[in-house]
């Protein structure tokens, strides 16, 4: 028995540990461009974001002053200075580019006649008997360490200057509208599916569920040309409509299920109460029917906000009018290796969704297991 | 600031008239018959006739023109010539066939349905029963799900950061050069390394979509009943007998619905390709290459709408294959 619970908590271990894998497997990509949005230019071309967190070494050099620098000290001659920026610590230094990092802070040597010493704070003094000549001053090589460093100053920048606070208030333009409209059509709709009597019920659900995987692309063309035949053009209205057009068969879909379910007998009275089909709809279907609408609005939000083909076909491709997906995606083509500016974007454009998803999980689960898990 | 007020404008001018036109509606249809007096029953009757209709009229019109009309629209497009003047037979489809990035695609396409829905399937799976196990299962579950509120666009940028290359021996910053240098390797440019990089693209979407397959798969995992699990622990089966031999086999129906579902998203797969690779190094899926041919230079809309009608021909066995479910359990 004892071998029994010894393997036991082994197997829990293993368990936790291979959880642990996955879920850390499944976050750092996402969590490498979070960091990497918060730290400085220079630092992301340097080093990978998972080093940003430890202090970094880097070595250099940096020249004293020359001849015309010297002060006279009594009767020596000398040049002071400071080997590191602010921020960062000295670790070591040299006079030679085979050993950076000969001496200590704190140390001192000989460089040509004259004395050099490096105090722990990174300030140099070098001294010498006679005036110095050189026109430019000695190398002095140096072992820096530098803090751990982060800065939202990307962040200002990316919303000022790159259009991307721009492209925010379109995406939000484009987005609520086309989350709201779809879901009341297909509500009605949905309650007439489920618990209306009609001639071609059964056919229509079909259709309804056909639809569901129709492509997108096969849209695209006949609406670009039937938009502009009718003169929407490119613009919103054309979006929303377009939004509204492909949300509509999960919208009908998932509420007609949802409602299919409602207990009948709350129906069947409030019928034989006189009471009339819209004000059973917005009395009693409506209020009920709370989470589906819910877990429908999360999906079409989320769908509609982190779509790019439907705005780069229906919305203009201007700077005034691009989504924020347009904006990334045009940024990854002129600013490819500005992953200060590519990180903050991207991130920018994925903290609502990621909002969004967080705060309301617990509908989405139930929108996908309602769609997708026969019975469920 | 206009762009909001427009955008608040519309969302009160369409949530208005949809409520104008479900209210008018019933109201005018009530007024005409009205369930009272001295007709009331025929009244009634009439009205429920017609009342369904109502309720559907606007999805009906959104479904149709947005949905079908396309549909036959493409299909009757696509016989034409580019610039739509002319009438061509299946000459887009002739030339369809033997043009090398259509080909291309369709192997590439063809890789993607494969490893995908497989990959993303195994993981959820995987993923599924961990979680399941532990106590700090929801936190991970969460973890593991949250891809999915990410936009391929932002997928593509969070993976364009891993697979980032610099030379040789110099401090990499993508983190699979890194790995790779630090194993002792050479760092690679992923994204153009023929044919691997398909699959490097294929990774982005799988990291999405397991989230999608393991919450469902641990809703079916939890709906298996106890006593068929306890019956097999009783007859001394182990946990991967368990697995493999009693959940697995319960759950087959499930699983067959997700790697449906991801099949039809991996068809339509465009905005990863898009914005990684744009087709280029032998990468070209059938969504982009449609694209391709409907925003270049000028547009050719025959050869774009024969694309995107092999799309609709490849989604249309799982489309089949959801009504005839949908009405099995309809009866």
């Amino acid at each position: 028995m004892e071998g029994m619970a010894g393997q036991k908590s082994s197997l829990t271990w293993a368990v936790n540990i291979a959880a642990l894998l996955l879920v850390i497997l499944w976050t750092i990509p996402t969590a490498g461009l979070l960091v990497s949005s918060f730290r400085d230019r220079d630092q992301i071309s340097a080093t990978g974001w998972w080093k940003s967190m430890v202090a970094q070494e880097q070595t250099g050099f940096v020249r004293t002053g020359g001849a015309d620098d010297q002060v006279q000290d009594g009767d020596l001659y000398v040049l002071e200075g400071s080997l590191v920026e602010e921020g960062q610590t000295l670790a070591a230094w040299g006079t030679s580019s085979r050993d950076p990092g000969a001496f200590a802070p704190g140390d001192s040597t000989e460089v040509d006649g004259a004395t050099l010493s490096v105090a722990e704070n990174g300030g140099y003094r070098l001294e010498s008997t006679v005036p110095f000549e050189m026109r430019r001053g000695e190398r002095i090589f140096v072992v820096t360490e530098s803090p751990p460093s982060f800065t939202t100053e990307n962040y200002s920048r990316v919303l000022n200057a790159e259009g991307i606070g721009r492209a925010f208030m379109n995406t939000m333009t484009v987005t609520i509208p086309a989350t709201v409209i779809p879901i009341l059509i297909a509500a009605f709709a949905a309650y007439a599916l489920a618990w209306m009597e009609f001639p071609g019920r059964a056919l229509l659900t079909a259709a309804v569920v056909g639809l569901l995987v129709v492509p997108l692309q096969v849209s695209l063309i006949p609406l670009l040309r039937l938009h502009n035949e009718i003169g929407l053009g490119k613009g919103y209205v054309g979006i929303w409509l377009a939004h509204t057009g492909f949300g509509l068969p999960l919208a009908v879909y998932l509420l007609r299920n949802y409602m299919a379910g409602l207990p009948r007998e709350v129906i069947e009275s409030a019928r034989v109460d006189g009471a009339t089909e819209f004000q059973i709809f917005r009395k009693i279907i409506l209020p009920l029917s709370f989470p589906a609408l819910a877990s429908f609005a999360i999906f079409q939000f989320l769908w509609v906000w982190n779509d790019l083909l439907v705005a780069t076909v229906f919305l203009g491709n201007t700077r005034e009018q691009l989504v924020m997906t347009g904006v990334l995606r045009e940024l990854m083509g002129s600013r490819g290796g500005d992953w200060e500016i590519l990180a903050t974007s991207a991130f920018i454009s994925i903290a609502v969704p990621l909002l969004v998803f967080f705060a309301m999980q617990k509908y989405l689960v139930r929108g996908l297991l309602a769609g997708s898990v026969k019975g469920g | 600031m206009e762009l909001f007020l427009l955008a608040v404008g519309t969302i009160i001018i369409g949530v208005f008239g949809c409520v104008l036109w479900f209210w008018g509606s019933n109201f005018v249809l009530d007024s005409i018959y009205p369930p009272r007096g001295p007709n009331a029953g025929e009244n009634i009757r009439r009205a429920s006739t017609i009342r369904p209709w109502l309720f559907l009229g606007p999805a009906i019109l959104f479904l149709g023109v947005y949905l079908v009309y396309p549909v036959v629209n493409s299909l009757w497009l696509s016989l034409l010539n580019g610039s739509s003047t002319r009438f061509i037979g299946v000459d887009n489809y002739t030339w369809l066939v033997g043009d090398s990035k259509f080909q291309e695609s369709m192997i590439n396409n063809f890789f993607w349905l494969l490893i995908v829905p497989a990959l993303s399937t195994l993981f959820g799976l995987i993923a599924a029963q961990l979680t399941d196990r532990i106590r700090w299962g929801n936190i991970g579950k969460s973890l593991i799900f949250m891809p999915m509120a990410i936009s391929f666009v932002g997928a593509g940028v969070i993976w364009k950061l891993i697979y980032e290359y610099r030379e040789p021996g110099a401090e990499q910053i993508g983190l699979l050069n890194a790995i790779v240098q630090a194993l002792g390797g050479d760092p690679q440019t992923w994204l153009t390394l023929q044919p691997w990089n398909n699959f490097f693209l294929m990774i982005v979407l799988v990291w999405i979509q397991t989230g999608f397959a393991m919450v469902i798969l641990s809703a079916a995992l939890r709906g298996i009943p106890e006593e068929t699990i306890e019956a097999a622990v009783l007859d001394g089966a182990s946990h991967w007998q368990i697995f493999f031999k009693i959940k697995v086999p319960q759950i087959m129906g499930t699983i067959a619905v997700v790697w449906t579902t991801i099949t039809i998203t991996v068809l339509k797969v465009f905005d990863i390709v898009f914005v990684m690779t744009n087709g280029q190094w032998g990468t070209q899926v059938l969504a982009n290459l449609m694209y391709d041919w409907m925003f270049r230079g000028t547009p050719d809309y025959g050869r774009g709408s024969a694309i995107a009608i092999v799309l609709m021909v490849l989604v249309l066995p799982i489309m089949i294959w959801n009504i005839r479910n949908v009405r099995k359990e309809m009866r």
